[in-house]
């Protein structure tokens, strides 16, 4: 397919990788925000590829992994009334709340269904008005202005029995939140292309300026992660600390200026939980009051809930670079994708299931 | 989960008030909304998440770095004696 085969030259891989040799003479630790690159870098064994002195650990860029459990718990909640069609991303159904999860509630007799996007649940509540259909609506700035989207339609075509239970979140505020951490080792961080695309990379200029720290913008091809680790590299080794595009055929500094404009409209900035890592503050959206009619939190009587992950579940130290999923006891032992303990094995973007997938042999049985 | 792919517009209509587009993955077309996207033509490569088009893929900018980049992978092999 014409701009990925490229991308995946290994002609080029070799001589990227060869360019970070000669460039490379101190370790130094980097971290991809995003789930979708730390799927390419496993697959690819980009990792055992690059020189040693270069360690790349993985950040809490899966959106999946994330969500709060309460929020999980609510979905269930929805998701188990008669009245209702429970709609969402197929990676969520197995995702663990704190006592089930969708794949149980549907067992249970729940109506639960699986889209690729929010305009399927539209399509869903048109053809079903006496049901009350809720979207999950998940995701980072990459997804949020297609839910906002959906939400527009779904108003502009009256449709009542249209709701979405929203927990999206934003990348700037958890990026900002591991560099303030003084367990902080990261040196540099590869933003998430697609985050990028839609909101550009200025918040990204002022983390690099305010935490000294290189950022590349990167794209999800071999090629585009190894040009990102090469640019990294090429900043730490002369001492500069810039926000650069290494995605610039779909990035641009300012964005898509029309899908912030939509998300604007819908959303608001608001506090929000991280599953794994706690509260960080103007880390989320939710709608806006005037959306009230289509928010499944206004719509539905819900119980508040507060929840705590399983002990042995190690995500909060994976999700924040500070261990990798082999040193979890539990991974490919008590926690597989079939039987996940803690979200980041459930989806293939979480470092988990990254890892039992392409590096499952690394630990002994 | 934010996985987007870059596929051809091949057609693009009105549908329902919205701009919508016939758009091609590597041999498999499929329906793509471009409100995000309004600027986006026959022809161009849009990259896809959703179901939505999120960008129209800069594709000057693509040549170009894919040329610097092609240059080093040959020279590199040049160098090793590579094919
Ligand atoms: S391997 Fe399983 S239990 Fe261990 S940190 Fe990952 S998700 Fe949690």
């Amino acid at each position: 397919m014409k701009y990925i085969d490229e991308y995946r030259d290994e002609r080029i891989a070799r001589a990227l990788v060869a360019d970070l040799a000669r460039r490379v003479t101190r370790p130094w630790l980097l971290m991809e925000i995003c789930g979708g690159q730390t799927h390419t870098l496993m697959r690819y064994g980009i990792d055992e590829l690059i020189p040693p002195q270069i360690t790349l650990v993985h950040g809490p860029g899966c959106p999946v992994c994330v969500t709060p459990l309460e929020a999980i718990d609510k979905a269930i909640q929805i998701a188990s009334r008669p009245e209702v069609i429970f709609v969402s991303y197929g990676d969520m159904l197995r995702v663990p709340g704190s006592r089930s999860d969708l794949v149980q509630a549907r067992a249970a007799g729940g109506d639960v269904r699986v889209v690729y996007s929010p305009l399927e649940a539209l399509k869903i509540a048109r053809a079903h008005p006496e049901r009350q259909v809720v979207f999950f609506g998940i995701g980072f700035e990459t997804t949020a202005p297609a839910n906002a989207m959906a939400v527009l339609h779904a108003q502009r075509q009256g449709l009542r029995n249209f709701s979405m239970l929203v927990s999206h979140v934003l990348v700037p505020p958890a990026i900002r939140l591991l560099l303030s951490s003084p367990q902080n080792r990261v040196q540099g961080f590869i933003a998430p292309g697609h985050v990028c695309t839609v909101m550009g990379y200025r918040e990204y200029e002022a983390l690099s300026r305010e935490f000294h720290v290189p950022i590349v913008v990167g794209g999800f091809e071999p090629v585009d992660l190894l040009e990102a680790i090469s640019l990294l590299v090429a900043q730490l080794e002369e001492g500069r600390a810039e926000t650069e595009n290494q995605y610039a055929r779909s990035v641009t500094r300012e964005g898509n200026l029309q899908a912030q404009a939509i998300m604007e409209r819908v959303f608001e900035v608001c506090d929000r939980k991280w599953r794994g890592i706690g509260l960080i503050p103007r880390s989320g959206l939710r709608l806006r009051p005037e959306f009230a009619a289509h928010d499944a939190e206004k719509v539905f009587q819900l119980e508040e809930l507060t929840a705590e992950e399983p002990a042995e579940c190690l995500s909060a130290q994976v999700l924040q670079g500070l261990k990798k999923p082999t040193d979890c006891p539990a991974f490919g032992r008590r926690c597989t994708p079939a039987m996940p303990l803690g979200a980041p094995m459930v989806s293939a973007e979480g470092a988990c299931a990254a890892y039992y997938l392409y590096r499952r042999q690394a630990v002994a049985p | 989960m934010c996985l987007a792919v870059p596929g051809k517009v091949l057609e693009v209509e009105e549908r329902d008030g919205s701009r919508v587009a016939r758009v091609e993955f590597g041999g498999i077309t499929r329906l793509v909304q471009l409100d995000l996207v309004p600027e986006a033509r026959v022809g161009d490569y849009v990259i896809t998440h959703v179901g939505f088009a999120i960008s129209r893929l800069d594709a000057e900018e693509a040549d170009r770095t894919l040329r610097i980049l092609k240059a080093m992978g040959l020279l590199e092999s040049e160098e090793r004696g590579a094919p």
